[in-house]
């Protein structure tokens, strides 16, 4: 269990913004922070990982105090153990991929873990190369790899996946939620995608400027709403054409795409990019069996 | 020929140079991650040997070290070092005098790589001095390298502190800055053109080197 009350002064582009933190995460659990850029996301796990300070209040893990103002506590980040994802992935260029994850080990650690996980993140042939050579996705599979080389109870994903095309996506989630399953892990992942968040995570954290304005799960957030109805999908915007009267949208829904027909007034507003969602009530679906 | 001002110059160069690098990586780093409100006082300070003519500070240095005064006496009484017309001396004020052309390039090179890089190392439970010696060091290496060359070659090019401070003693403190001088004063031409050449070519040498390597031009001969 993950208990943070936090809260911390934030020099951001829109001016002062106080960021102020008060959640329990159980343990094993997948979170996802949403929300606009500029809430806040990055400085929470900044300040989890005690790569940031806070002004005041307390931060416990597993009952173990990692940051209290009353008692003054305030464990480094290198005694937190923590596995951090960067953004910018954070490959050390002067080292090869292998060097980058041996460098992660702690002084007295078995090497075995290494193979396992080059094994697991299907490293093998990358491993004598250094991160310039390598492409998003692969960088992206090594900077995994080397969060988890130390054995951390926290995983911490900034933005993992955003920089990477849809099918590279949807197979480093699988990564993602392999070794969190397999290494009972606490994973925060700050994630802009609604599709990626209800493939991942089982809990949803939406910051607004440094607020949390919403918790639960992905579901009752993104989707029980206001519509009660029984056939219903969330996808993302592909195209929008105009076809005599009516308009029709192509939606992307999973790896499905499906086309709606919309009236004017229903695409007002509504981009290419937007999530959405697609809902009927007023017909039933039939099934058939595929053989 | 006479080739002692030459290897005095060179030998000055070098040991000035080693001297810099230790003292001028913790100072950079210094600058390049510190919120102090100092920073800006001791980056002027740094830099002033930019802009100073170099005989102020071999006025003020000559000042100070003068066994005529309190500071240079007690340095002449209680260890027995007399800074004024000596190598040690030279040393000392091209430490001065060659510290922003260390010191910049380091820095910067600090400055330009990622935070999440440095981050990384101690989210892995890594030390400062690890992360400097194993992450920092190693990726800014053609700074460092920039760095290196302008102090050595920025030493080499001395002159006017030298003479205020330096004199002009054979093996002692007579560089070949100040040897090229002093024969051109005598019209001995022959052996002024002599030293100026070889500077000449040792500096042109030199700094081809590092537009080679920082450059790449030199990879495709070691891979």
């Amino acid at each position: 269990m993950i208990k943070i009350k936090l809260h911390k002064a934030l020099h951001a582009a829109q001016g002062e913004m106080l960021l102020d933190l008060n959640l329990e995460i159980e343990q094993g659990t997948l979170v996802a922070i949403y929300g606009p850029s500029g809430a806040g996301k990055t400085s929470t796990l900044k300040i989890l990982s005690g790569l940031l300070q806070p002004d005041s209040g307390m931060l416990s893990v597993n009952d173990n105090l990692w940051f209290d103002t009353k008692q003054k506590i305030n464990l480094k980040p290198q005694q937190r153990n923590v596995g951090y994802l960067f953004q910018d992935y954070a490959l050390f260029p002067n080292m090869t991929v292998l060097q980058n994850l041996a460098f992660a080990l702690s002084k007295k650690q078995d090497r075995s873990i290494l193979q396992e996980l080059i094994e697991m993140m299907e490293l093998g042939e990358l491993q004598n190369r250094k991160p310039a050579t390598l492409s998003g996705g692969q960088k992206q599979r090594v900077a995994l790899a080397r969060a988890l080389v130390q054995r951390p109870q926290i995983l911490l994903l900034d933005e993992p996946l955003s920089a990477l095309d849809r099918k590279i996506r949807s197979k480093l989630q699988n990564y993602i939620l392999s070794i969190h399953r397999k290494y009972n892990l606490t994973t925060i992942l700050i994630s802009h995608d609604i599709g990626e968040i209800h493939k991942l995570a089982d809990k949803v954290i939406i910051l607004e400027n440094g607020q949390v304005a919403q918790e639960g799960t992905p579901t009752d957030i993104f989707i029980n709403q206001k519509i009660s109805g029984k056939f219903k999908f969330t996808g993302e915007v592909l195209n929008i054409e105009q076809e005599e009267v009516v308009y029709i949208v192509t939606v992307l829904i999973q790896n499905q795409i499906v086309k709606v027909i919309a009236q004017s007034t229903e695409i007002e507003g509504l981009k290419i990019g937007d999530q959405v969602m697609v809902a009927s009530k007023a017909f039933n679906p039939i099934i058939y069996k595929i053989d | 020929m006479n080739w002692e001002p030459l290897i005095l110059t060179f030998k000055l160069a070098l040991v000035t140079t080693t001297i810099l690098l230790v003292l001028s990586i913790p100072l950079a780093y210094w600058l390049a991650y510190t919120k102090s409100r100092l920073k800006p006082v001791v980056e002027t300070l740094v830099s002033m040997p930019l802009v100073l003519p170099p005989t102020v500070l071999g006025f003020y240095f000559l000042i100070a070290f003068s066994p005529n005064n309190a500071f240079g006496n007690w340095l002449n009484e209680w260890l027995g070092i007399k800074l004024v017309f000596s190598f040690v001396g030279l040393v000392i004020v091209s430490i001065i005098y060659s510290l922003p052309f260390m010191v910049h390039p380091i820095q910067s090179g600090l400055s330009s790589i990622p935070l999440s890089l440095k981050e990384a190392a101690y989210v892995m439970g890594k030390s400062r001095y690890s992360t400097l010696v194993n992450v920092l060091l190693p990726n800014i290496k053609p700074s460092i390298l920039t760095g290196i060359v302008l102090a050595f070659a920025h030493t080499v090019g001395e002159f006017g502190v030298v003479l205020m401070i330096g004199g002009n003693i054979p093996g002692q403190t007579k560089v070949a800055s100040i040897a090229i001088y002093d024969e051109v004063e005598s019209l001995n031409y022959a052996a002024a053109n002599f030293y100026s050449a070889v500077l000449f070519v040792t500096s042109f040498c030199i700094l081809l080197l590092v537009y080679l390597i920082n450059g790449g031009h030199l990879k495709r001969f070691w891979k």
